[in-house]
């Protein structure tokens, strides 16, 4: 007959154990109960800043739904605590009244947020004050989520990781973010207080606050919160409150067991309970010779070691405590760290190198010739090697700088082959290089596919260029992957630096000479010329060769195509500015055309849809003013607020600086579209810090420039690119930012994805301080491309080309509204 | 050459590399000048949603539909995005220039 196992806590840990105990033939060994705090089957609790980022969806962080309990036969009590633990009599008392017997307890109860006793932190009616949060579980994320719309600024107290998380991912929901942080250096439990000082200034570019050594005396409001008041007098005025001031373990239930219980569960190296054969505790709620971790790497170590000790699978398995290597995604910085901050000891070695303007600081602490210690901000390039020789007490160079720079240490490549086949890759998902490895074996080619079957790599991310490395190295170099991908456009197989580099050596300014020399066979390929046609026109500006062809008919005729094969006709409108002239002008022509919907576009123009082609050259006749460009992969529009002559609010003349860039940069072809926009004031009326580029004036007379913004299918806030004083340093900036996008970024990818990717760090280094030298020279190109633009509804004077607005639907009537 | 061929004009009427509609005996005909000096000609309606496929993107293979990307093979009609296949129609050009198309 099968024993009956019960689990406490149906988190990481009680379900990773389970996982490993069924991996072990546990199925037919245990009958297995779960009880779980929330009402749901298991998620990555480490996922949820991605969820509140918006990065991620709820769906997408589910390690095991329901369905994964009923097809391993498992009893799953969702959203029921386990008030008492009978020892003696082998029960477990629920709160929904239930009694279960077990033959074999696990306790997996994990932690919860430490809410510190701050004056006004609770209601006496609803548990928390309004608008103060924890940040732990899925419904605190929702909750946070759901408040976050409607309020502008939030306070989160704790400046460790899970604060720094909380600040990062509710900024990108809008929210002015405040780090409260009663140390002196963010993240001290891991960094020592120069690396912090680094993080503090990455953390702050991202337009972050930090207050450091801050201690919170209260939280302000009567209703619902509206600041709080620091030890130093200081109050801090916010919506809401994000406590993040670290964790306790949940061990109340082992207590009142009769279990000893110190700061966790106190249990031995088969991770048994003291003195109770029959009950176990992984996880935080687990004290293991003295340790409490609070992060999820020792669980997997843990969770193996349980199983093979309970199923009888190696009864000799055996923990042994681990050796707490991170390495993360604090905020979007990468940091990594590793046993010792710094020197302890007086012949204790220390090696650091720190670049704070540039947010990289690596240091690592040798003691009697073994890595005791490591931290690496930014650059993460030596990661995988350091946390092997941490782990493994590896023989190190003698130059010990070679452990933090390439100098001859191996580097990330080689480090794949060299990595010993138990070395954790995905520390996420407790993935080791040999799972990747059998995974390979088994016949899955791709890293991709890898990553799917083994998970790895489906946390945070911060591994996969590892475990690409590894899938590569393992199957020899042979792994399935679409070839084209790193290719600019499909049908030329080079990336974009190479095949501009060709173009150039080759003077190619036509696409069909493009094809001639660098496609296989010279054979041209429809999917490639509109790709090719806008990298040729920005690279040769006034020389390209322009062949009608290589354009998308939206191109051609110089207006949006519709469903029906008629097209929406947008005039320039800079800055959202129009006249009363312009307007009867409009009117005029919506009667004259019977134009069917006419209708202000979120770019700030009117748009008249349902035009027939053939009659797009009267229509722009009529009008009189020219092409609005809201049809191409191009410079859209710039959105402008009332700016400084009339709003009460304004700071800066934003209208004059939205036409101003409007009239430069107008139709100006990019990768993929670009929309701008200026607001005279923070109160950001034109969306300015969701735009391809956005300025918004500052006190002072000030303006700030952000970039990589987007509001559209994918939402992110632009990142600051730099403050400056004039509108003339703005249009400087603003050119050499979109020259530098247009140069750089693949074909139809937009700045949201493209700022990112290449960093903003790096593009400020390039764009505003001007590091790699080539400012003048993206100067002059922009130039060059504004000095060949052309307003393209002229060639409604005369078509370009035979029949250029002859009808492609010869029967088509248009329907009337 | 068994149908009847229909003058639809002259071929340099036609830019490089596009196409141009046109209808004869009440069906809607796509005519693409190709770059190698050949010409195709398919219905000239997508198989998807209607859309106008003389105002696609060619090579000397496929159009592109400009609505939605689906692809059709110009010699054959044939989608390569798993739509229903387009008609084909023979086409012939006179030592003049001139364009015929064979219903």
């Amino acid at each position: 007959m099968r024993q009956r196992l019960v689990v406490i806590g149906n988190g990481m840990a009680g379900a990773r154990t389970v996982e490993e105990i069924l991996a072990r033939g546990g199925g037919e060994k245990f009958s297995i109960t779960m009880f779980g705090d929330e009402p749901y089957g298991n998620y990555n609790r480490i996922m949820l800043s991605n969820v509140l980022a918006g990065t991620d969806d709820e769906a997408e962080i589910f390690l095991n739904g329901l369905s994964w309990y009923t097809a391993n036969g498992i009893t799953l009590h969702a959203g029921t605590r386990v008030r008492r633990i009978d020892r003696f009599a082998r029960k477990v008392y629920a709160d929904d009244g239930t009694t279960t017997s077990y033959d074999r307890l696990i306790i997996a109860t994990g932690s919860r947020p430490f809410v510190p006793d701050i004056p006004g932190v609770r209601d006496a009616k609803r548990g928390f004050h309004q608008g103060v949060f924890t940040f732990r579980t899925i419904d605190d994320t929702r909750n946070m989520l759901r408040y976050a719309r409607g309020h502008h600024s939030a306070v989160v107290i704790g400046g460790g990781l899970l604060g720094l998380e909380a600040a990062r991912g509710l900024q990108s929901h809008g929210l002015d973010a405040t780090v409260v942080h009663a140390g002196g250096h963010l993240m001290n439990q891991q960094l020592d207080p120069q690396a912090g000082a680094v993080l503090k200034r990455s953390v702050e570019r991202l337009g972050i606050t930090v207050e450091l050594n801050a201690r919170t005396t209260e939280i302000r409001g009567t209703e619902k919160v509206t600041g709080i008041a620091l030890s130093d007098g200081r109050v801090i005025g916010c919506d809401m409150v994000v406590i993040a001031a670290g964790i306790r373990p949940n061990t109340e239930v082992a207590q009142a067991g009769g279990l000893v219980v110190e700061r966790g569960v106190v249990v031995d190296d088969q991770m048994r309970a003291v003195g109770e054969p029959g009950i176990y505790a992984v996880g935080e709620c687990a004290q293991h010779r003295g340790q409490v971790y609070g992060v999820v790497a020792p669980l997997w170590e843990q969770a193996k070691v349980l199983a093979d000790h309970i199923t009888g699978a190696d009864p000799t398995a055996a923990y042994h405590g681990s050796r707490i290597a991170t390495k993360l995604k604090v905020a979007g910085v990468n940091v990594a760290s590793m046993g010792l901050k710094g020197p302890e000891r007086e012949d204790d070695e220390f090696v650091v190198v720190a670049e704070p303007s540039r947010g990289m600081y690596r240091c690592v602490v040798v003691r009697d010739g073994r890595l005791v210690g490591a931290t690496l901000v930014d650059d993460l390039s030596k990661v995988a090697f350091l946390m092997q020789a941490f782990d493994r007490g590896l023989p190190l160079p003698e130059e010990r700088v070679r452990l933090l720079f390439d100098l001859g240490a191996p580097s990330a490549e080689t480090s794949a082959a060299e990595l010993s086949d138990d070395a954790q890759v995905c520390n996420c998902n407790g993935v080791s290089k040999a799972d990747l490895v059998a995974a390979v074996k088994d016949g899955t080619r791709s890293v991709t596919g890898v990553m799917d079957t083994t998970r790895a790599g489906k946390g945070c991310g911060s591994c996969r260029s590892l475990v690409a490395q590894i899938v590569e190295w393992a199957a020899g170099g042979e792994t399935e992957e679409d070839p084209s991908a790193g290719w600019y456009v499909p049908g030329i197989p080079l990336g974009k630096p190479e095949l501009m580099a060709e173009i150039r050596a080759r003077g190619l300014k036509s696409v069909s000479a493009v094809f001639a020399e660098l496609a296989p066979e010279g054979r041209e390929d429809a999917k490639s010329k509109m790709g090719l046609a806008s990298l040729l026109r920005m690279m040769w500006a006034g020389e390209y060769v322009d062949e009608r062809d290589a354009r998308f008919i939206n191109d051609r005729v110089h207006a949006n195509i519709q469903k029906d094969g008629t097209f929406s006709v947008v005039p320039q409108m800079k800055g959202g500015c129009t006249t009363p002239d312009q307007l009867r002008r409009i009117a005029d022509v919506a009667d004259k055309y019977q134009v069917p919907l006419v209708k202000v576009t979120g770019g700030q123009r009117i748009d008249l849809l349902g035009i027939r082609k053939e009659d797009l050259p009267a229509v722009w006749a009529d009008l009189g003013m020219p092409s609005g460009h809201a049809y191409g992969k191009s410079f859209r529009t710039v959105k402008t607020c009332v700016g400084l002559d009339f709003c009460r609010y304004g700071l800066g003349d934003s209208t004059a600086l939205g036409i101003a860039l409007e009239t430069r940069f107008q139709g100006l072809e990019s990768p993929a579209k670009m929309k701008l926009a200026v607001t005279g004031c923070p109160r950001n009326c034109a969306e300015a810090y969701v735009k391809d580029l956005g300025v918004v004036a500052v006190e002072g007379g000030r303006w700030e420039i952000y970039v990589g913004g987007a509001a559209g299918a994918h939402i992110r806030k632009g990142d600051l690119l730099a403050t400056v004083g004039t509108a003339e340093e703005v249009i400087t900036l603003t050119g050499r930012f979109l020259q530098y996008y247009r140069e750089n970024a693949n074909w139809l990818e937009r700045t949201y994805a493209f700022v990112p990717r290449v960093g903003i760090e790096r593009i400020r280094e390039i764009v505003v301080d001007d590091a790699d030298g080539i400012a003048a020279r993206l100067d002059e190109a922009v130039q060059a491309s504004v000095d060949a633009y052309r307003d393209p509804w002229q060639e409604g004077r005369e078509p370009v080309t035979p029949g250029q607005f002859r009808p492609a639907l010869p029967l088509l009537v248009v329907p009337k509204p | 050459m068994t149908a009847e061929p229909h003058l639809l004009g002259r071929l340099d009427e036609i830019p490089v590399g596009e196409g141009r509609a046109y209808t004869v005996g009440g069906e809607q005909i796509a005519v693409f000048r190709l770059r190698d000096g050949n010409a195709r000609a398919v219905s000239a309606l997508c198989t998807h949603a209607g859309g106008p496929l003389a105002d696609g993107q060619i090579d000397g293979d496929i159009v592109i539909c400009p609505l939605h990307q689906h692809m059709f093979e110009l010699a054959t009609g044939c989608s390569t995005t798993g739509r229903p296949p387009l008609r084909t129609y023979a086409l012939h050009i006179d030592p003049d220039g001139h364009l015929f198309v064979h219903l």
